[in-house]
């Protein structure tokens, strides 16, 4: 216990000396809007980053969530505009659709020994091709029908930001205190352990997958409602962001550890990170070299940590 | 020894969360085999890898034939004629078998491997160790577990050597196995290497080495010349007390009645044909040499691989077919400790209580959320009653002395339900008291009506805890003997009885 709260400590404080490091290096980085972009970007974020910890847990990755938004997006783009659902059947319709590619994802690694690597490559593909083709390559604008849910009511939180977090902490009590959050780390730790216990790491690895799946179509529901359009070209790049604040936040690429919580220090460190040199004048280029830099720095820290803690 | 020592280690000290090493000084002699005894985590490991390079010590010095000796790593050690081979074999599986020999002096011509020379340096060291049949072409992952060893034997002697660590080196192999190893450690002192010989095995010990260096606690108790101690005096300052010696299983009468395990006809990779009983209070020993098909007839009936064709009936029920999973083996109350717990049976990182309660998590739960209270309590017990040497229940697995670690992996079955507990090599690698107290469970187990069925290299441990042996050769059962029959000989001719001609498969 004592030893996750002083990695939460430590997270804390790396965020803290980085936003005060941008408050002294800009004139407007400590303003309620500077604030007010990085809560209205998280949210998506978020969610496909609580997934792609259990998914990195399980020493398994997802490379497709950014697409599947994307697809899922388009899917909501469809429903609300040409197919001309209900809102409550559209929304359904897209986590459906994230719920499948998320499925599948976990079917073909998980019951066809395909490693998670490639099928997740595969479906970043597909899924990017199929939103496309629901959409017809067009951006569809849906205006008030889905901004209310980016929008902020009381205490500056959206309800994009309060189902972000609810998930989170969710993710975070079903990683630590039930018997499937155990198993997850069981699995990712030594999975033949794990079966020759007598125990069926199949169906909860596919679970895993899904869920991850699901979540993209959750984030694809915020992520549209933040632009009022659903945009086939939504979440690109999203996966490799997912993948870094997942690792920030220390979870093991190897599998057997990680936290919840300390993906959603991850998630806001990026979101700052980007903000931040955007505020300081810094082009696209210079903003990714640096986030790269992050990352690596980040996975390096963890190699260290492991050693230490393999003696 | 008149001439002086080859390898000379002064005061070494080495700690890590505690003190591993304190204070050892030891001289290996040209031509002698120094035997290192103690129980797990007594230092002996420690020790061994600051000789070879792999680990610096914390204070002290080394000699190498009078020259200073602090070598910064394996390659160093190795290439100033110190080589180890490892108890945790490091092998690279992708490699082959030559590759995996000459590794690290591959030859080569202008920057190519040179395959030719490398398969005729492999095979010359190959066959030093009874490997001749071996392509060096294999891959290593095709190798058994007791080939592999040899293997790991004949790659530290592809160079010219002139201190020889073994740590272990009999744990995985078969009697057949580890005689060879004997005869090239023979010629090896002939030649006049000096070796190093990390050992539980009293036997072996008493056998082949010239003097024995005894630890405890990190701490040097004793070096003794040959035939300066018996067995039960070493057994005495290994543990520091009288470890007592057990009294044999009693003679039980033949079993009778309806067996709760019978196997029939099992067939695969490995397996030609194996059928056997097994009864509720019995301990039943399985023994062979390796690749005589017994891990895999213990995994077959576990579900855990699957094989072409038999039968298995429980509690006298004929099953339609045999069981493809673990789950559905563990569910019709089969238990199964694995071979080697650290790949398979263990999560290292972890805690022992997760450890412990892995198999029965489930029970532990109200709703999916895991009862904390419960699961504590049910590991403290199991613990408690496995006497498990640990800080906290909450200390990783991975910090457990061998012993420790292969008490971990039996408890968690303690608690379930289960009629049979299939056991494959319970005792490898794990010292002599943590033996004698796995023995007694087992024994325990057994006397309250579970049919327990062991698998064990060491055909003097299944004559000690077994009410039957059964003795598999190339896949088949070669014989079967009662308590009253048990006779070490008579076991080996019928393990050999398929191994006449080539080895068989792992």
């Amino acid at each position: 216990m004592s030893r996750a709260w002083r990695e939460y400590l430590g997270l804390a404080v790396a965020l803290g000396a980085l936003v005060l490091a941008f408050g002294a290096l800009t004139d407007h980085f400590l303003s309620r809007a500077t604030f007010a972009v990085i809560a209205s970007e998280v949210p998506a974020a978020i969610l496909v980053a609580v997934g792609m910890t259990f998914v990195l847990i399980l020493a398994g990755i997802d490379l497709s969530v950014g697409s599947v938004l994307g697809l899922a997006g388009a899917v909501l783009g469809a429903s609300l505009g040409s197919r001309g659902l209900s809102l409550p059947a559209a929304l359904l319709a897209t986590l459906l659709a994230g719920l499948l590619c998320g499925a599948v994802n976990g079917a073909l690694s998980v019951y066809v020994r395909v490693p998670s690597f490639i099928v997740t490559l595969g479906m970043m593909e597909i899924a990017r091709g199929a939103a496309y083709t629901v959409s017809r390559s067009q951006t569809a604008y849906l205006g008030a029908r889905v901004e209310w849910i980016a929008e902020t009511t009381m205490l500056g939180l959206s309800p994009a930001t309060l189902v972000a977090l609810a998930t989170a902490v969710l993710g975070q009590i079903v990683l630590s205190r039930t018997l499937f959050g155990r198993y997850v780390v069981a699995i990712g730790t030594n999975e033949e352990a794990v079966r020759l216990s007598g125990i069926d790491p199949r169906p909860i690895k596919w679970i895993v997958f899904a869920a991850s799946g699901l979540l993209a179509g959750l984030a694809a529901v915020v992520h549209t409602a933040r632009l009022a359009s659903a945009d086939p070209n939504a979440g690109s790049g999203l996966e490799l962001q997912a993948i870094a604040a997942v690792v920030i936040g220390g979870t093991s690429l190897m599998g057997g550890r990680g936290s919840v919580v300390r993906s959603l220090f991850g998630v806001v460190i990026i979101a700052v990170l980007g903000t931040g040199l955007a505020q300081m004048g810094a082009a696209e280029p210079v903003k990714r070299l640096i986030t790269g830099c992050v990352i690596v720095a980040a996975v390096v820290i963890d190699r260290y940590r492991n050693r230490r803690e393999g003696q | 020894m008149p001439a002086p020592a080859v390898l000379q280690a002064e005061r070494l000290a080495k700690t890590y969360a505690t003190p591993a090493l304190v204070d050892v000084s030891v001289e290996l002699y040209a031509g002698e085999v120094h035997a290192l005894v103690g129980e797990n985590g007594a230092g002996k490991s420690t020790l061994a890898r600051i000789l070879a390079g792999l680990t610096t010590p914390d204070a002290g010095g080394m000699r190498l034939a009078g020259d200073p000796y602090a070598p910064s790593g394996k390659a160093e050690a190795a290439r100033r004629g110190v080589a180890i081979v490892l108890q945790e074999l490091n092998l690279i599986e992708t490699l082959s078998v030559g590759e995996q020999v000459c590794f690290g002096a591959w030859p080569s011509r202008r920057g190519f491997v040179d395959r030719g020379a490398l398969r005729e340096r492999a095979r010359a060291a190959l066959g030093r160790v009874g490997l001749q049949e071996i392509d060096p072409e294999r891959p290593v992952r095709s190798l058994g577990v007791g080939q592999r060893q040899m293997l790991a034997v004949a790659a530290a002697l592809a160079r010219p050597c002139r201190v020889l660590i073994l740590d272990e080196p009999t744990a995985a192999l078969g009697e057949h196995e580890a005689e060879r190893l004997f005869a090239e450690m023979a010629r090896l002192k002939a030649e006049g290497a000096a070796i190093l010989y990390v050992s539980h095995r009293l036997e072996e010990v008493r056998r082949l080495a010239d003097r024995v260096t005894v630890l405890r606690d990190g701490r040097l108790v004793a070096t003794r010349e040959r035939g300066g101690a018996t067995s039960a005096e070493l057994v005495q300052l290994m543990v520091g007390r009288d470890a007592g010696s057990r009294p044999p299983r009693e003679a039980r009468p033949a079993p009778s009645g309806e067996p709760v395990l019978r196997v029939r006809a099992l067939r695969g990779k490995g397996l030609r044909d194996v059928s056997f009983e097994l009864w509720a209070g019995e301990i039943l020993g399985l023994a062979g040499l390796m690749g005589s098909g017994r891990t895999e007839t213990v995994r077959a009936i576990f579900g855990a691989d699957r094989v072409e064709g038999g039968e298995i009936e429980l509690r006298g029920r004929r099953r339609p077919r045999l069981f493809r999973s673990p789950r559905e083996a563990v569910a019709h109350g089969i238990a199964l400790v694995t071979e080697n717990r650290k790949d398979e049976g263990l999560l290292l990182p972890l805690s022992i209580r997760a450890n412990l309660t892995l198999a029965r998590l489930g029970e532990l739960c109200r709703r999916g959320f895991v009862r904390r209270a419960a699961e504590r309590a049910a590991a403290r017990a199991l613990a408690s009653r496995l006497s498990v040497k640990c800080a906290s229940l909450e200390q990783p697995v991975r910090q457990l002395s061998g012993g420790n670690q292969q008490k971990v992996v039996l408890g968690r079955w303690l608690d379930r339900d289960f009629d049979v507990l299939l056991c494959d090599e319970p005792t490898r690698g794990v010292d002599v008291a943590a033996r004698a107290e796995i023995h007694e469970h087992l024994r325990e187990l057994a006397g309250s009506g579970k049919a327990v069925l062991v698998v064990s290299s060491e055909i003097e441990e299944l004559r000690a805890l077994c009410d039957r042996i059964v003795v598999l050769s190339g896949g088949s059962v070669a014989a079967t003997f009662t308590r009253d029959r048990f006779d070490q000989d008579a076991i080996l001719v019928a393990a050999l009885r398929d191994h006449a001609g080539g080895t068989g498969t792992a």
